[in-house]
This record gives C-alpha cells, structure tokens and sequence, in this order.
C-alpha cells in the first residue's frame, strides 16, 4: 500500500501521483493521511485504484473521479464527487452541500447524513444516503437514481427531469413538478441492486419513488406560478 | 368667403414616443399568446458605444508610424499568472463561447477553421465540446457553466484553456435558454436531457456560491488540470470594479468581461434590453480593479459585447483591454443575416439585419440551427474562410490606427489616444470631450 501524507507533502503532489495511475497499474491501493479539511483531495482520478481518506476533507473531494474507488473516514465538505463520471466515493461521516452534483456515473454513498442540495443537477450517477437530505435536493436532476434511507427536506425534486429519487422517510415537501409516482418491478430491481452496493440493510418496498410530473417541460402560459 | 371643414387647419397624426409602433406591436403579442418575448442576438436600444470615440492621431507632439513598412504588433498572450502553458495569440481578437446546439455543428466547425487560420482561439459553450470543433481549432477554450451539459474531465484536459462562466453581458444573473426546436437527439444526448423540451440552463453554478467558493472552484480545476491551462472567469458587466477585483481575488488567469450588447442565443427580450451595463462603461472600472490590485496586464483583460470592427478592438485595447472576444460579428462573417436570404426571412415575418428569433432553429442561413438540411446550407471551409478574412481585415484596422497614433504594437495603445464625442462616452471612458481636456467626474484643478 501507498501511503501519502497531505500535511507533510501537499495537495499537488497528491493529486499528481494518484492522476499518475493507469489502468495497469499495481499500486492499487493508497492512503491518505492528515487530510485536515484540505480541499480538492483525490479529485480528476482516472484509473481503478483504491484510495483511502483518514480523515475529513473541504470542498470537492473526489471530484469528477473516474473509475476509482474513494473512501473517506470522516465527513466531506461541500460537492464531494462533484461531476463523477464512474467509480465509487463512500463517505463514512457527513456529507455538506451539494454532493453529487452533476454528477454523470459512478456511485456516492453516504453513510450519514447529506446536507442541501444534495444530487443537484444530477445526470446519470448513483446517490445513497443512509441518513437524511437537506433542502432542494435534486434540483433540476436529470439522470440517475437517488436513494434515501432517512427523511428529505423541502423542495425535493425541484423542476427535475427524469432522475428517480427514492426516499423511505418522511418529505418535507415536494418542488415544482415532482411527483410521487408508481413503485414498480423495475424500480424495486433498481433499488434492491443500490442499496446492496451501498451496505444497507433497508427493504426496498419501503421506499417511496418520485420523478417528473413532465409539466414544465414546454412553456406554457398556465404554468407561469411554477415558472 | 366661410371656412369650411376641408380648409381649417388640422393637427398631424402624432406618434407618441412612449407607446410606440413597436411597444405596442409587443403589447399586443403579450396578451395574445401570454409570453414573453424570447430572441437571440444582444441589446438593440442605442447605448453609449465605442463609436461615440474618436482617436486623436498622431501629429507634432507625437509621431506616427508609417503604415504597411514599420511593424506594429498584434501578439497577445492570455494567463500569464499561473498557468504553465499560457494561450499565445497572433491577434488579440478570439471567438466568444457560442454553443453547438445554440449554433449548428457545421457553424462551430467554421468558427474553428476562421479562427485557426488567423491564429486566434475560440471557445465551446453551453452543451459541451464536440470533436469537429476540437479537431478544427488549433486553440480552443473550454467552457465551464452553471449547467455543466457535457461537462467531463476528459474533454476539460483536451482544452487550452478554462473558461468558468458566470455571467453574460446579454443577460447577467440569468442562465441560457435552448427551446425544444433545437434539441435534436444529438443535442438531447450531448446534454443528458429528454428530445424536445424546452431547457433552461442554470443561472447559476450548482456546486458554489460567491467568491471564497469561487477560489476553492478554480483550485480544484487547476489540480484537475495540473495547473497547465489558464482558467478564465467571464462575467456580465454589472458592477465591473468589483467583480473584477473577486475574480482575481479568486486566482483568475483572465477576466473576460461582457457588456449588454454581447449577444445571446436566446433568452427573455426584457433580460436583453434592460439588464447589465455597455461594454463602453465597463472597461475603466474593470482595469481600474487591475491596476489597484497591481496586475493590469498579469491577469489579463477580455472585452467583449458589440464589436464589429478594428476601430471597437482598438478602442477598446486603448481603455486597457488586452484582448477583445467576438460572437454576433463572427456570425455575421459566417453569414448570419446576409440579404442574399432576404426572400426567406421575409417568410418568416423578418428582414436582413433584424432576424433574431435564432432559438426557433429556421435560421434560412443555416447557422443558428440544428435542421440538417438548413445546416447543410453552411460550407464550414467556405465560412471559415470569411471568418478569417474579416478578422485579419479587422487586425488591419487596428494596427492602421495603432501606426496612426504612433504605436509599434496594439497594446501600447492608450486612454491618451482617445477623446470623447459625447458627455456620455467622456463620462464611461474617461477620456476627455474632444476639443476639451475634460471629463464629467474629473476634477478642475
Ligand atoms: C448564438 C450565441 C450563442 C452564445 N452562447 C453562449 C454560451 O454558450 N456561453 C456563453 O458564455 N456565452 C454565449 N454567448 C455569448 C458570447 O460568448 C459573447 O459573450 C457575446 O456574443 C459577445 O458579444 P457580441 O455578440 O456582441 O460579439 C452566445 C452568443 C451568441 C450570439
């Protein structure tokens, strides 16, 4: 195993020896010490490593990573895994604004709980949060499947777009255009398959699904209070 | 002999200046269809402009060059600051962000011909990179918007440079517009989103928030990229003294500023007209905050919003510009609006010069539009030739004029070489009323 440590060597040499990894390579498995809150840890990764976070990181960790698999053991700041493309980033603590956001594929899971925003923007990755999500959590999400184990706050689903969201707890309320919809075969299949992934226990047919009411999709004039 | 009613003399019929013939056109639309006004193109209310400059030449106090035998340069290059592979340009003109749905492929594919073979840049825009406009730009400037449509690491490593938008000059505050008619399946694809739904973009970015965030945004990008490329942050004028200041506050390379002419793809009439400031009067306070912050010319300065030709790029770099971006005139050079389509625009209730309704994808010259076959119209070798025939004509212009004033290179143009024609220009530029030594705002003594 690698080991690197932010304190002594910095954020650049960081990022440069994990970017430096190629599919073939055989350091396979890094560790990140004395993270300390730094920002932008681990981000434009691009090869199936394993990297390990001993601690809880700012802004960005994980951004845009491809094909690595990320493990924070601490909380993460604000737009952990930001624009992912593949790979998988796991959060041991809490997550704060915005996580996910815009994310394209790849897997988040966050073992507490996510702040606002969370899967905002979202276009195709994969988000479980075993704890609870803050407000205007998918906002304007266009792809992918979020799942929440605990509660969501307000204005879940703002004007989103074909993103599913999954939520076995209370909804503060629903935003503009978000409906709950039918839980069918294919969701409970989807939903079964994430939860796995994610290490949680939860039955899917505790869930409630909701997406797009498909009503703004077009201008029109009737609709101009959700506008 | 009596009056009669024929003879008595009558009052004319008078327009008025407030409900005019065009207010009430719009009036009228408003409350039959109940939306409002969508269109492309930038502000078309006459503002203080760069035509409302004059330059003062050479004479006895100062000495001209001769034109076509002394050199004057026109070499600019753009994030000296921090970037190790700063962007070098043989003409201080680059292509604005213009996006391939908003503009057809072959359209983007001719911007990166005319602006390779004039040895500028240009740039992707909303809707991500696609490889014709990769492969045909020699520099090219990534796009990095509120809406991330195909947004990747991958391509982001392929640019030459960053650009990370926060505003426009055509609609500050407000985020873009693509309406159904152009959401083809490979725009829908490109932008992960349904075929033919109207989109908004983001207003603004999804993952931060003012200018602390913003600096901890651009060091992410910087170790994304390993501090190669410049990262550029574009704004709307609005307040240009301050954001100029945050954006290098934040570790800007560049700042690219756009005043209310710049033009849009598409987005609310009412946005266009009556948000942000003119380019005109963005440019003092913008260089202003460089000086304060002592790195006028270490980051350096993009203007952009209603240029159209070396006089406005001259000016403009006399005010302390560094570089100046064009969009609506390269689309003109492409063939945008040109009268040879006059029959077809006269279908679509328009006329040459005013066609605007570029989101409805009609475009007749196949430029603002995603209809194969009206696409197909655009000769993108053809069309790039234009476009770099214009730009070297308007490097040209400048340097006549920089010769003129006694420059061997467009940057040592200076505020000294302008005066004013109108209060107004006097007051935004800051460059004296011509005839006079003042400027309204400048002390007496
Ligand atoms: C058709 C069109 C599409 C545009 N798309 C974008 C865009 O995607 N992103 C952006 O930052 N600006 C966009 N702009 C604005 C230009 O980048 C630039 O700011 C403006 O065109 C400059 O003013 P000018 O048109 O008067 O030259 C667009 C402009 C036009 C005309």
């Amino acid at each position: 195993m690698q080991t690197y440590d932010v304190a002594e060597n910095g954020l650049r040499g960081l990022n440069a020896a994990l970017q430096a990894q190629s599919d073939e390579t055989n350091q396979t498995s890094w560790e990140v010490q004395n993270p300390k809150g730094s920002h932008a840890i681990a981000v434009g990764l691009d090869a199936p490593i394993e990297v390990t976070v001993k601690g809880s990181t700012g802004y960005y960790c994980a951004g845009m990573n491809q094909q690595a698999t990320i493990r924070v053991e601490g909380s993460v700041g604000p737009g952990v895994a930001e624009n992912m493309m593949s790979g998988t980033v796991v959060v041991e603590g809490d997550a704060s604004q915005y996580a996910g956001a815009t994310g394209h594929g790849g897997l988040l899971v966050i073992k507490g709980n996510a702040s606002s925003r969370c899967g905002i923007s979202m276009k195709g990755i994969d988000i479980v949060v075993h704890g609870n999500i803050g407000h205007m959590s998918a906002f304007m999400a266009q792809a992918g499947n979020l799942v929440v184990c605990g509660d969501a706050g307000d204005a879940l689903g703002d004007s989103l777009y074909e993103a599913r969201l999954f939520v076995r707890g209370s909804v503060k309320s629903l935003g503009a255009d978000c409906i709950e919809k039918e839980m069918r075969p294919e969701h409970i299949e989807i939903l079964t398959d994430l939860l796995e992934r994610a290490g949680s226990d939860a039955k899917p047919e505790e869930f409630k699904r909701y997406g797009s009411a498909r009503q703004l999709y077009n201008f029109d004039v009737d609709n101009a209070a959700a506008y | 002999m009596k009056d009669t009613d024929q003879t008595i003399p009558r009052t004319l019929p008078i327009q008025s200046a407030t409900f005019t013939n065009p207010i009430n056109a719009e009036i009228r639309r408003a409350a039959a269809t109940g939306i409002y006004d969508i269109r492309g193109g930038g502000a078309k209310r006459k503002v203080p402009h760069f035509d409302d400059l004059l330059f003062l030449g050479a004479s006895v106090s100062r000495y001209p060059l001769e034109g076509y035998r002394e050199r004057c340069e026109t070499s600019v290059t753009l994030g000296t600051r921090f970037a190790k592979k700063p962007i070098e340009l043989d003409i201080p003109i680059t292509i604005a962000g213009m996006s391939f749905g908003a503009l057809s492929g072959p359209a983007k594919e001719a911007l990166g011909r005319g602006a390779s073979m004039a040895g500028t840049s240009t740039t992707t825009g909303d809707g991500g990179m696609t490889p014709e406009e990769r492969g045909h730009s020699s520099k090219l400037v990534y796009q990095y918007l509120p809406s991330r449509y195909g947004m990747n690491p991958n391509d982001l490593r392929k640019a030459d440079a960053i650009e990370i938008v926060v505003g426009q000059g055509a609609k500050p505050g407000g985020g873009g517009m693509l309406l159904g008619q152009k959401i083809s399946d490979r725009v829908a694809e490109m932008r992960t989103l349904p075929k033919g739904i109207d989109q908004r973009s983001a207003c603004r970015h999804p993952d931060w928030t003012g200018p602390d965030d913003l600096e901890i945004k651009i060091l992410e990008l910087r170790e994304i990229t390993g501090w190669q490329v410049p990262i550029y942050v574009k704004v709307g004028a609005t307040r240009p003294y301050y954001d100029t200041a945050l954006a290098v506050k934040a570790g800007a390379d560049v700042v690219v500023m756009d005043g209310m002419q710049g033009g849009t793809a598409a987005t609310q009439d009412v946005f266009i007209e009556h948000v942000g400031i003119p380019t005109l009067a963005c440019i003092r306070p913008a260089v202003q905050a460089l000086q304060d912050l002592g790195v006028h010319r270490e980051v350096q300065l993009v203007i952009s919003g209603g240029i159209r030709t070396g006089a406005d790029v001259a000016k403009a770099m006399a005010l302390g510009a560094d570089a100046v971006a064009i969009g609506t005139a390269a689309l003109i050079a492409l063939g945008d609006n040109d009268p040879k389509w006059e029959a077809e625009y006269q279908k679509l209730g328009t006329t040459t010069g005013a066609y605007d309704d570029w989101h409805e994808g009609k475009d007749p010259a196949g430029i603002t539009t995603q209809n194969p076959e009206l696409a197909a119209r655009l000769d993108p070798v053809e069309a790039g030739r234009r476009l770099r025939n214009y730009l070297k004509v308007m490097t040209l212009e400048a340097q006549t004029i920089a010769r003129a004033c006694g420059h061997n290179h467009l940057h040592n143009l200076e505020p000294e070489d302008l005066c004013a024609l109108t209060m107004e220009a006097a007051a935004m530029a800051k460059v004296p009323l011509a005839g006079t030594d003042w400027y309204p705002g400048k002390a007496v003594f």
